[in-house]
């Protein structure tokens, strides 16, 4: 006859929860909660100090990885106040030119320069995109998608800021390991400074904005407003990454403003899960090192992560992270039906 | 007794692309009075509305609040001065908790201002906000998504929101629609309650009879003009008021 | 005089390249960012079909514009259709298909100078004292041409008047029986189609240069938004616009400003009067 079963999903019996409180009954529980987490932070703290064992290339591939895991968690808080943008890579290059700028023209060291360049370029971003925020979505996407490029022209054609040439010769920082522990350090602290921010009553009016705008103004709530500070707190990380990726390299260019740092926070972010930050930042951990390892098939790779960009818009829409977190905290059995014996 | 309304518009008019929505339309509302808007269907209630409360730029004609020029106000700075509207279509934030979706109103600068000290807890007043609608506190009710509510819940939380704004003026577009007579009889206690503490009261209603037993001075809209104010009783036995809803004879039939 | 000669020329150039976009966008609300790669496929398809498989230019030609159509198509029915409504990942997609496109062909070596299409007509003449190539001419003709019935197409046609109805409001199009889906389906294969036909009268112009894709891309948005998205008329004006800001800003200040005019224009555009020119949605403006 007809299948003997029907598929069940259980949660797994270790969850009494609310929404800030765990009611944990064993040390097994804590595990279970705590576990994963801990052992993803563990990975990376200790990861630098393995220099010796993966090679200095493979940790100026964690940096990168951290640059972009940084802009997809800005992506991600834009994503949550109802902002998609298609150039993260502005904040990158704002962030790298005016930490360059800074030290190239005065001379000022990098302990300074990358700070400076951080709230200043995230103040500049913000500035800058501020008309568009109290248009539709579409209008924010579309400025995004061209102000890297009209950067990019711009230097080139009026030839400042070192124009195509780029500024050179730049402070480093000191050696490669260090700068990876505060690229990891800048990683989390954003990730679980804007996770606290999302769920926090703040955060409700950002994600109200997000779903319900008519309703936000009509509670009094200035919404251009709280989008700006929205996109200043976003900018922060991406203009972070850009300066101190600029004085490691000792250099900064055009390629400041590339594609590549607005595609790349996009896929990762959609892949990890919008909307969960964490997915954000795995999605980055995880795309920049494959990408790495394929490196040899050049600008396939693009290909590739436009195609798995539209496969999981498309097809797997809560992305990665949503999936394995819902894979683990239920499980799927097959039960007997009803009024069989 | 105060010189200046609470609210005054002034030849009110807007266009959309061509279309006329809101023909010259002009009224003065005392502080503390409660004043109707009615009308058939497509008069321009709710456009006025909008036109009031900022949702929508007039083609001409000024808003008045306590004498100040406000036209040129954005919505959210009308509900910052104290002006709080319901909205006819109503569209809660579907994804959260009914109690959490009057957390946001809460957070607003207006909200803050007055609530001031007793603010503490913004969960918690949420809760009482939704008690005092008559949402039951013990029950799950409060703590179910607001996308699992019944319709006469839905309207009670709109009412809760404005109220959360502690308003001076409070603009209800057609709160009574689709609620049994039931429940606009247990809301016209609430309704009354909020007129003793001195709220201004507009309300947009097609409930004729339910909306008499509140305001003692409607204003009739048709095709966007204004064509009655006055009384209830009034205004109701005017010829005009009553072709516009029930239509005129088109003549004799053979 | 040649400034005014060759800047129309630009101009024409600009709004056939924008057209299939504006089209679509205008049509059926929907935002074909793989504008770019569709252009480009156009191109090699056509060379493909020429060069590789012999067959008679003007066949490659039209071969080329039937197949460009059907990856519109194609693209609408698997893509689009999934995430119809929410248009950021409509944006998000489309610019990815259309990266994916573009990318593969820089990938597998179409990059080198043999990538050419000829001429329809060799040779040129003089036009008020300003010589200007058979194939410019032949430009100017099908962007007036297409411009026109485009405009019949869309106001005066059965089928063009149901896409307009269902771009203005979808449920009140489907109570009548326009189904939405198809008509979208047909609007995004008719943009495609004038966009292969826009790649294969401009492209001779020069090599198909694989940058193009991205450029055309930037032309159709800069074009639509300076002129307002849904206006025939925003079309034609903003294109103008653009043809002769570039062609003088390449006079004036040199040819690498020439994209500058582009970005600069979507820039101020967003800023300033985010419904362009003509654009129909004042309501945004309105809006708060």
């Amino acid at each position: 006859m007809s299948a003997a079963y029907r598929k069940e999903r259980l949660d797994r019996g270790i969850k009494a929860r609310s929404d800030d409180i765990f009611a944990l009954a064993s040390y097994r529980e804590l595990l279970y909660l705590i576990g994963p987490r801990a052992a993803l932070i563990g990975g990376l703290l200790i990861f630098p100090l393995l220099r010796d064992i993966i090679g200095l290339v493979w940790l100026n591939v964690m940096l990168t990885a951290c640059s972009i895991a940084l802009l997809a968690l800005s992506w991600d808080l834009l994503a949550s106040v109802g902002l998609v943008s298609l150039g993260q890579a502005m904040f990158f290059g704002v962030g790298g030119y005016i930490a360059g700028y800074l030290n190239d023209a005065y001379r000022v060291p990098p302990l300074l320069t990358i700070p400076i360049a951080t709230v200043l370029g995230a103040l500049v971003c913000t500035a800058i995109l501020y008309p568009v925020l109290r248009l539709r979505g579409i209008y924010f996407a579309l400025i995004t998608l061209t102000l890297p490029l009209l950067f990019q022209r711009l230097i080139e054609a009026t030839k400042i800021l070192g124009g195509t040439e780029g500024l050179s010769a730049l402070d480093p920082l000191p050696e490669t390991t260090v700068v990876v522990y505060i690229a990891i350090a800048a990683v989390l602290i954003t990730l679980f400074g804007f996770r606290r921010l999302i769920n926090s009553d703040y955060g409700l009016v950002l994600k109200g904005i997000r779903d319900n705008d008519r309703s936000v103004i009509a509670a009094g709530i200035n919404i251009s407003w709280y989008k700006a500070q929205a996109v200043f707190l976003a900018a922060l990380p991406g203009t972070f990454a850009g300066a101190l990726l600029t004085h490691q390299l000792q250099f900064v260019g055009i390629l400041a403003f590339t594609a590549n740092y607005s595609i790349l926070p996009l896929a990762s972010t959609m892949i990890g899960g919008v909307g969960t930050f964490a997915g954000a930042m795995l999605g980055a951990l995880t795309l920049v090192p494959i990408s790495e390892l394929f490196r040899g098939f050049g600008t396939w790779r693009v290909v590739f992560y436009s195609v798995i960009l539209v496969i999981f818009i498309v097809g797997l829409p809560e992305g990665i992270f949503h999936y394995v977190q819902r894979q683990y905290h239920q499980f799927e059995r097959r039960a007997p039906l009803a009024g069989d014996k | 007794m105060s010189a200046v309304p609470i609210l005054a518009v002034d030849r009110l008019h807007k266009r959309f692309s061509g279309i006329g929505a809101v023909y010259d339309v002009s009224f003065e509302l005392e502080e503390g009075a409660a004043l109707g808007i009615i009308g058939p269907n497509g008069s321009g209630k709710t456009t006025l509305v909008n036109l009031i409360t900022g949702f929508v730029r007039p083609t001409s004609g000024r808003v008045f609040f306590r004498g100040k020029d406000i036209t040129h106000l954005m919505p959210h700075e009308r509900v910052g001065l104290g002006i709080a509207r319901s909205f006819q279509m109503v569209r809660p934030f579907y994804n959260l908790p009914t109690f959490k979706n009057l957390i946001i109103p809460l957070y607003s600068p207006r909200a803050r201002r007055i609530k001031g000290g007793e603010y503490g807890n913004r969960d918690e007043v949420a809760i009482h906000l939704l008690e005092e609608v008559g949402f039951e506190r013990d029950s799950q009710v409060p703590y179910k998504m607001a996308s699992n509510l019944p319709h006469g819940y839905l309207k009670r939380l709109e009412l809760a929101r404005c109220l959360a704004l502690e308003p001076e003026v409070l603009i209800l577009d057609e709160l009574f629609s689709g609620m049994s007579l039931s429940e606009i009889a247990s809301l016209l206690p609430l309704i009354e309650k909020i007129r003793e503490q001195g709220t201004t009261l507009i309300m947009v209603e097609h409930r004729l009879r339910e909306l008499f037993r509140i305001v003692k001075e409607v204003i009739v809209l048709n095709f966007g003009e204004k064509i009655a104010e006055g009384a209830p009783p009034e205004v109701i036995g005017m010829e005009n008021v009553r072709k516009a809803y029930l239509g005129t004879e088109v003549g004799a039939s053979a | 005089m040649a400034i005014l000669i060759y800047g129309l020329v630009n101009s024409i150039i600009l709004i056939l390249a924008a057209l299939g976009f504006s089209l679509t966008f205008g049509l059926s609300k929907v935002a074909n960012f793989a504008h770019g790669g569709l252009y480009l496929f156009a191109g090699f398809a056509a060379w493909l079909l020429h060069k590789r498989l012999d067959l008679p230019y003007s066949v490659a030609i039209l071969v080329s514009i039937v197949l460009t159509s059907l990856l519109g198509a194609l693209i609408y029915r698997f893509i689009l259709q999934r995430v119809r409504g929410i248009e950021l990942a409509e944006v998000i997609a489309t610019f990815a298909v259309g990266v994916a496109i573009i990318e593969t062909f820089r990938s597998l070596g179409f990059v080198t100078f043999e990538f050419n299409l000829s001429p329809f007509v060799k040779g040129g003449t003089r036009i008020l004292g300003v010589a200007i190539d058979y194939q410019r001419l032949f430009i100017i003709g099908v962007g007036l041409l297409l411009a026109i019935l485009l405009w019949v197409f869309t106001h005066h046609t059965k089928i063009g008047l149901a896409l307009r109805g269902i771009a203005q409001d979808e449920h009140t199009a489907l109570t009548l029986g326009i189904e939405s889906d198809w008509a979208a389906m047909l609007s995004v294969a008719i943009g495609s189609a004038l966009t292969a036909v826009a790649a294969l009268t401009i492209l001779p112009l020069g090599i198909i240069s694989i940058d193009l894709g991205y450029e055309v891309l930037l032309i159709a948005v800069a074009v639509s938004v300076l002129g307002g998205l849904e206006s025939t008329a925003g079309l034609v004006v903003g294109g103008l616009i653009l043809g002769y800001s570039r062609v003088i800003a390449a006079d004036v200040l040199g040819t690498q400003w020439q994209t500058v005019v582009y970005l600069v224009a979507i820039v101020l555009v967003l800023a300033i009067r985010p419904s362009g020119l003509f654009g129909k949605f004042k309501e945004l403006e309105e809006r708060v």
